[in-house]
C-alpha cells in the first residue's frame, strides 16, 4: 500500500513537473519562443524526469536495501544465544520471524523471543515506509525545485531528454540481450555438468536411451541420444513433406490465382490454422489421426502402433502449413512485376511464368521459409508427446512409435526431480544440441532470405 | 522554341511509297479502355503500317503505354481493365474468342520502359521464349538464335564470352539491348516498346535508337516515348495522344514541322508537357 502510495505520488510529481517545467520555459523565453533551445515541452520533460528518477531510484533502492536492514536490526535484539548458530538455523531462524510478521501460523505456539521479534519487524517496517513515502516526495520535488532552476533560455533540453530516452531504449534492450545471454550460458554450465558424468560421445553416438536405467547403477550406457535425434528427423521430414508442397502450392495460388474475394476469405482462414493451439493439434492427432491411421494400417495388413510418428508428423505437417504459405506468398509477392510482365509479353502462360520465372526468382526466400519452418518442426513437442509416444526406437519405420529430442525434455522434467541426477542433467544435453541446430538453422535461413531482399531493393 | 531534327534516315523510297497503299499491319477501330469506372481511352483510331516505326508521343497520363499494351492484350493481365472497339492484326481481331493471347504475343512482342531481365543467365533470357513456344530445344539449334538473337539486338560482341553469367549483372543499356534481344528470339512481326530508353544514359539510348533503326527492316515497331527528338529520329509516323484521345497521326515530318491541331503544336513547341 505505501509503496502505491509511492508511485502515485511520484506520478503526481512528474505531471507537475511538466506543467511547472514548460511555464518555466515560455516564462524564461519572454514571449518568443524562438530564443529558447528548445521547445517548452522539452522543459516539461527535463523537469518531469528530474522529478521522477531520483525518486523512483531511491524507491528501488530503498526495496531491495529495507528488509535486509530491517532483518538486520530485529537480529541484533535477539539474545546471542539464538543467533549465533550456523547458517542453515539461522535463515530458518530468520523466515520463522518473516512467517510470523507476516501472520503465517506454522501451527505450532510461537516462542515468545521470535513473537516479539516479529512484532518488532513489524514495527520497524512500519517505520521505513513512512520514512520512505517522506524521502520520495521530499527527493522528487528536490529534483522538481532542483530542474525548474535550471531552466534558462540557453539550456539544451532537447539534448538532455533525448539523451535519457536513448539510455532508457539502450536499458531496455540490454534486458532482452541479457536474458538470452543468461539462458544461453546457463544450458552451457550444466551441460557440461552432464557431459562430466555422461562422456559426450556416449551422449551423441549411443544408440540407446533410457535414462530409467540410470538409477539401477548402469548410469553411462543409457544416454545415447541417436534414437532420440533419428525420432525427431523422422518426423520432421513426415511434416516437411506435407507442409512445403501444401504451403507452397497454396502460396502460388494466393498470390498468382486467387481472386481478391477467394484471397479475402483464405488467408484469414490459414492465418487461424496457425493460430490453433499445439494441444489442440496434439490431441487430434492422438485421439483422431492415430487411430484412423491405425485402421487404415490394418487394413493394408500393415503393423501399426496406435501411436505413430506418423500420426504425429501428418498432424505436425498440418501446423505448419500456414508457416510456409504465408512466409512463401510474402516472397513470392516481393518477386517484381516487371518480371511476370517480361515473360507474359513474350507469350508465356501464367503456370510457365510460374514455373519458370517467379518460382526461380522467389527460391532464395522460399528456402529461408522451409528452413525456418524446420526448426519450427524439430522445436515442437506437445504434438509428438501425445501422438508419437515417449518410447526412443531406432527406427526409420514411420508406423512405428518414436520419440523426439523436445518431447525426452518435457517427460523428463515433468514431477519432482533430484536435480543433480544425470537424468534430469540431461535435458540441458539434448537442450544444447536443439539449441545449436535450430540455431544453426534460422541462421542460415535469414541469411538466405536476406541476401534474396537485397537483389531487388 | 525546341529545335527538332526530323529523320534523316528515311529511307529514299519513302516518298513514293507515301501514294501508293502501304499494308496496313494494325489497326485499332473505336478502341475504348477503361479501368474499373475510369476511360483511359476515348474512341482511339489509328493504323501502324508495316515495317515503319510508329511513335506515340504525348504527356503523362494521356493513355500512351494503354493503347501499347491493347496491341497485345497485356491489358489482359489488369484486373479491372476493360477494352472495347476493334484491334485488328493483319485483318484479324485480336480480342476475338479464337484468338490465343499466347500465340498474339509470341507475335507481338514488347520491351518495357525499365530493363526487366529475367534472374537467369544471359543464354537462358533469350532461350526462354524460343523454347516454350517450341521454337528449338536446347542444343546447337537454340544456341543459333541466341546467337543471332544477340547479334541482332548488337549485343553478341560484348557478351559472347559471358553467356552464362545472370543478365541482371549487365550494365542498363545492355539490359534493355538483352530483353530486345529476347524478344526479337521469338520471331515477333510486331515489337512494341514503351519508353524504352527513358531508364538509359545518352550514349545507351543513341545504341538502341540505332537499333530501333536496323530493326524496321524486319520488324513492325510501335514506340512510346517522351522525348520528341528520339521521335522524330527513330519514326516515320507520329501519333499525337492527350487526354486519352488521339489527337494527330501523320507522318513524322509533317506532325513536327507542320502540325494541324494546337494542342499538337503546344506540345511539341514545349507549351506543355
Ligand atoms: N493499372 C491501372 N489501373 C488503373 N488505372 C490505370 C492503370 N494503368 C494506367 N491507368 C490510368 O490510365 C491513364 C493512362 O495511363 P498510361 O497509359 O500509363 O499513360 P501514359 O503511358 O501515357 O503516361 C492514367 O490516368 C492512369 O492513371
Ligand atoms: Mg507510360
Amino acid at each position: 500500500m505505501p509503496t502505491t502510495l509511492i508511485l502515485v505520488t511520484i506520478a503526481a510529481l512528474t505531471v507537475v513537473g511538466y506543467f511547472l517545467g514548460r511555464g518555466r520555459a515560455v516564462e524564461v523565453a519572454e514571449g518568443r519562443l524562438a530564443r529558447l533551445h528548445s521547445v517548452p515541452s522539452y522543459h516539461g520533460a527535463f523537469v518531469a524526469l528530474w522529478a521522477g528518477l531520483p525518486a523512483l531510484v531511491l524507491l528501488a533502492v530503498w526495496i531491495l536495501a529495507e528488509g535486509p536492514a530491517v532483518m538486520a536490526l530485529v537480529l541484533a535484539r535477539l539474545p546471542e544465544a539464538l543467533v549465533a548458530v550456523d547458517e542453515q538455523t539461522l535463515s530458518l531462524l530468520r523466515s520463522d520471524i518473516l512467517n510470523l510478521a507476516h501472520g503465517v501460523s506454522n501451527g505450532r505456539a510461537p516462542d515468545p523471543l521470535i513473537s516479539d521479534a516479529a512484532d518488532f519487524y513489524n514495527q520497524l517496517h512500519g517505520l521505513a515506509e513512512g520514512c520512505l513515502v517522506v524521502l520520495g516526495a521530499v527527493a522528487g520535488l528536490i529534483g522538481l525545485k532542483h530542474a525548474r532552476s535550471r531552466i534558462t533560455r540557453d539550456l539544451r533540453a532537447r539534448n538532455l531528454v533525448e539523451r535519457a530516452l536513448n539510455i532508457a531504449l539502450v536499458l531496455c534492450s540490454l534486458v532482452a540481450i541479457l536474458t538470452t545471454v543468461g539462458i544461453v550460458l546457463s544450458l552451457l554450465f550444466e551441460a557440461i555438468q552432464f557431459f562430466s558424468m555422461i562422456p559426450i560421445t556416449d551422449f551423441l553416438f549411443g544408440l540407446h536411451w533410457n535414462p530409467q536405467a540410470a538409477f539401477s547403477g548402469d548410469a553411462a550406457g543409457s544416454f545415447g541420444a541417436v534414437p532420440l535425434f533419428t525420432g525427431t528427423l523422422l518426423i520432421t521430414v513426415i511434416a516437411m513433406v506435407v507442409a512445403v508442397p501444401v504451403g507452397l502450392l497454396a502460396a502460388v495460388y494466393m498470390s498468382e490465382y486467387a481472386g481478391p474475394t477467394m484471397r479475402s476469405v483464405a488467408k484469414p482462414v490459414l492465418e487461424i490454422l496457425a493460430g490453433i493451439p499445439t494441444v489442440v493439434y496434439g490431441f487430434f492427432a492422438a485421439l483422431t489421426m492415430a487411430p484412423v491411421i491405425r485402421d487404415l494400417g490394418m487394413a493394408a495388413g500393415l503393423d501399426v502402433s496406435s501411436q505413430s510418428a506418423l500420426a504425429a508428423g501428418l498432424v505436425m505437417g498440418i501446423m505448419i502449413i500456414p508457416f510456409v504459405s504465408s512466409l512463401s506468398d510474402d516472397v513470392i509477392n516481393a518477386v517484381p512485376q516487371a518480371l511476370r510482365d517480361g515473360s507474359y509479353g513474350l507469350g508465356a502462360t501464367k503456370s510457365e511464368t510460374i514455373r519458370e520465372i517467379v518460382l526461380p526468382a522467389a527460391l532464395p526466400g522460399i528456402v529461408g521459409a522451409v528452413m525456418l519452418a524446420i526448426s519450427r518442426a524439430i522445436g515442437e513437442t506437445m504434438i509428438v508427446a501425445m501422438a508419437a509416444g515417449l518410447s526412443a526406437n531406432l527406427t526409420a519405420n514411420p508406423f512405428a512409435a518414436v520419440t523426439t529430442v523436445t518431447v525426452q525434455i518435457a517427460s523428463t522434467i515433468r514431477g519432482d526431480q533430484e536435480f543433480n541426477s544425470p537424468k534430469t542433467l540431461s535435458v540441458f544435453g539434448l537442450g544444447l544440441v536443439l539449441f545449436v541446430v535450430t540455431l544453426i538453422l534460422n541462421v542460415v535461413a535469414l541469411r538466405v532470405v536476406q541476401k534474396y531482399r537485397e537483389k531487388y531493393d | 522554341m525546341m529545335k527538332i531534327e526530323v529523320a534523316t534516315r528515311t529511307p529514299v523510297g519513302d516518298k513514293s511509297l507515301k501514294c501508293q497503299s502501304i499494308p496496313i499491319k494494325i489497326a485499332a477501330m473505336k478502341v475504348d479502355v477503361y479501368y474499373g469506372a475510369k476511360q483511359a481511352l476515348k474512341a482511339i483510331n489509328l493504323h501502324v503500317e508495316n515495317y515503319r516505326v510508329m511513335a506515340l508521343i504525348g504527356p503523362s497520363g494521356c493513355g500512351k503505354s494503354t493503347f501499347l499494351r491493347c496491341l497485345n492484350r497485356m491489358n489482359d493481365t489488369i484486373d479491372i481493365c476493360r477494352v472495347d472497339g476493334r484491334i485488328e492484326l493483319d485483318g484479324v481481331d485480336i480480342y476475338a474468342k479464337s484468338i490465343d493471347t499466347v500465340q498474339l504475343r509470341a507475335r507481338v512482342g514488347m520491351v518495357f520502359q525499365k530493363p526487366n531481365p529475367f534472374p537467369k543467365s544471359i543464354y537462358d533470357n533469350i532461350a526462354y521464349g524460343p523454347r516454350i513456344h517450341g521454337l528449338a530445344q536446347r542444343g546447337p539449334e537454340m544456341d543459333e538464335i541466341v546467337q543471332s538473337s544477340l547479334e541482332r539486338a548488337g549485343l553478341w560482341n560484348e557478351v559472347k564470352d559471358r553467356l552464362n553469367e545472370p543478365g541482371t549483372g549487365l550494365s542498363g543499356g545492355q539490359q534493355q539491348r538483352l530483353c530486345i534481344a529476347r524478344a526479337i528470339a521469338v520471331s515477333p512481326e510486331v515489337i512494341l516498346m514503351d519508353e524504352p530508353c527513358s531508364a538509359l544514359d545518352p550514349i545507351a539510348t543513341a545504341h538502341i535508337e540505332e537499333l530501333i533503326d536496323e530493326l524496321r527492316e524486319n520488324f513492325t515497331i510501335v514506340i512510346v516515348t517522351h522525348n520528341m527528338q528520339q521521335a522524330a529520329r527513330v519514326s516515320q509516323k507520329t501519333a499525337f495522344f492527350h487526354l486519352g484521345e488521339m489527337v494527330e497521326c501523320n507522318d513524322t515530318e509533317e506532325i513536327f514541322t507542320n502540325p494541324v491541331d494546337e494542342r499538337t503544336q503546344g506540345y511539341i513547341t514545349g507549351r506543355y508537357g
